[in-house]
């Protein structure tokens, strides 16, 4: 008789979305442990704890616990959703801006330098209004749109002063007239399996800022469209943030390998927790 | 129910049925973040800060 599958979730809060994977898992007969990112730790030498998992979930809000944990698990040979090479293509704005320019995939016009005087030059070339970007970082926090010169000079010279060494690696983007609202589509496996717009007056559109959520139709060339983004990066769990250009289409901004999805999953009527479910259960050598 | 006391007003109240262990809770009284760190009694600390990697 085949054992049942064990998964471990590795998380830093459980916010509804861990909620609603827990509960997808228990209707789904799966035995899994809460493994709170801030209380484990790993022994190199010893992977035996941990090898009792068909496949880890990780869910941590930091980035940086997140990647880590995932270089470890990923070195044992563990399942992890998603993977490390995903994490890292996706956790970094320029590494998910080089990836998706490998493969072809349309997206804004983004420059980088690494001192305030080339970033400056860099702007300048681009033309105003230009948005400054961490290259780590989410939920639409420390964007600056830069409108004129004296701004650009302003936030180049706070950037370099922040103290981490990230700050001074200057990713800039062009501004794009958005039609009030972005998409976020979700990518688990080889489906599109939802999507949402996000609207808002303000040029950030994020709902962790106040954007509100409509269903979006996933049409086919949506759905291509995501699908060879998620390809790009790794593949996976992930949500996709697509920019309406008025003249160039679609345009991948960013993705996303944690997602958050709690105004998503009540507003489409899709159960995205369950389909996580069910891709762990792939991703476990096909328990499920 | 359980009872609680904030540890940033001092305000006492009740956290709802079905509240699961690290769950973050809002102070009715202050508005602070509280994570709930034991059930049964439950208990709660201030939620951590948010750190400049946090995201999605």
């Amino acid at each position: 008789m085949r054992k049942r599958l064990r998964v471990g979730v590795l998380f830093s809060r459980i916010r509804v979305e861990e909620k609603w994977i827990f509960g997808a898992m228990e209707r789904r007969g799966i035995d899994y442990d809460r493994l709170d990112d801030r209380r484990i730790y790993f022994d190199l030498d010893n992977p035996t704890p941990w090898l009792q998992y068909d496949a880890i979930l990780e869910r941590s809000i930091s980035y940086t616990n997140g990647l880590y944990a995932l270089k470890v698990l990923n070195a044992w040979g563990i399942p992890t959703i998603n993977t490390v090479a995903v994490a890292e293509a996706c956790g970094d704005k320029l590494a998910t801006s080089t990836a998706l320019a490998s493969a072809g995939i349309p997206q804004p016009r983004n420059l980088i330098a690494f001192t305030p005087e080339s970033a400056l030059d860099a702007i300048e070339e681009m033309g105003y209004p230009v948005v400054l970007k961490p290259l780590i970082g989410s939920w639409g926090r420390l964007l600056a749109k830069i409108n004129d010169r004296d701004a650009a000079e302003a936030i180049l010279e706070h950037k370099d002063t922040l103290g981490s060494y990230l700050h001074s690696i200057y990713y800039i983007q062009e501004y794009i007239q958005k039609p009030g609202r972005d998409i976020r589509a979700f990518v688990i496996g080889n489906e599109t399996i939802a999507a949402i717009y996000r609207i808002s007056p303000h040029w950030i559109t994020n709902t962790a800022r106040g954007g509100e959520g409509e269903v979006c139709p996933i049409t086919n060339e949506l759905s291509t469209l995501c699908l060879d983004a998620a390809k790009a990066v790794g593949g996976g769990v992930l949500a996709i943030d697509i920019i309406e250009h008025p003249d160039r289409g679609y345009l991948v901004n960013e993705i996303n390998h944690t997602m958050e999805f709690h105004t998503s999953q009540p507003l489409t009527g899709v159960d995205i927790a369950d389909c996580i479910v069910g891709y762990i259960c792939q991703v476990a050598n096909g328990y499920c | 129910m359980s009872q609680v006391s904030c540890p940033e007003c001092a305000a006492d109240f009740s956290i709802e049925a079905g509240i699961e262990l690290h769950e973050i809770i809002v102070c009715p009284e202050c508005g602070v973040d509280l994570e709930v760190t034991a059930l049964n009694p439950a208990e709660v600390e201030l939620a951590p800060m948010e750190a400049e990697d946090w995201g999605e």
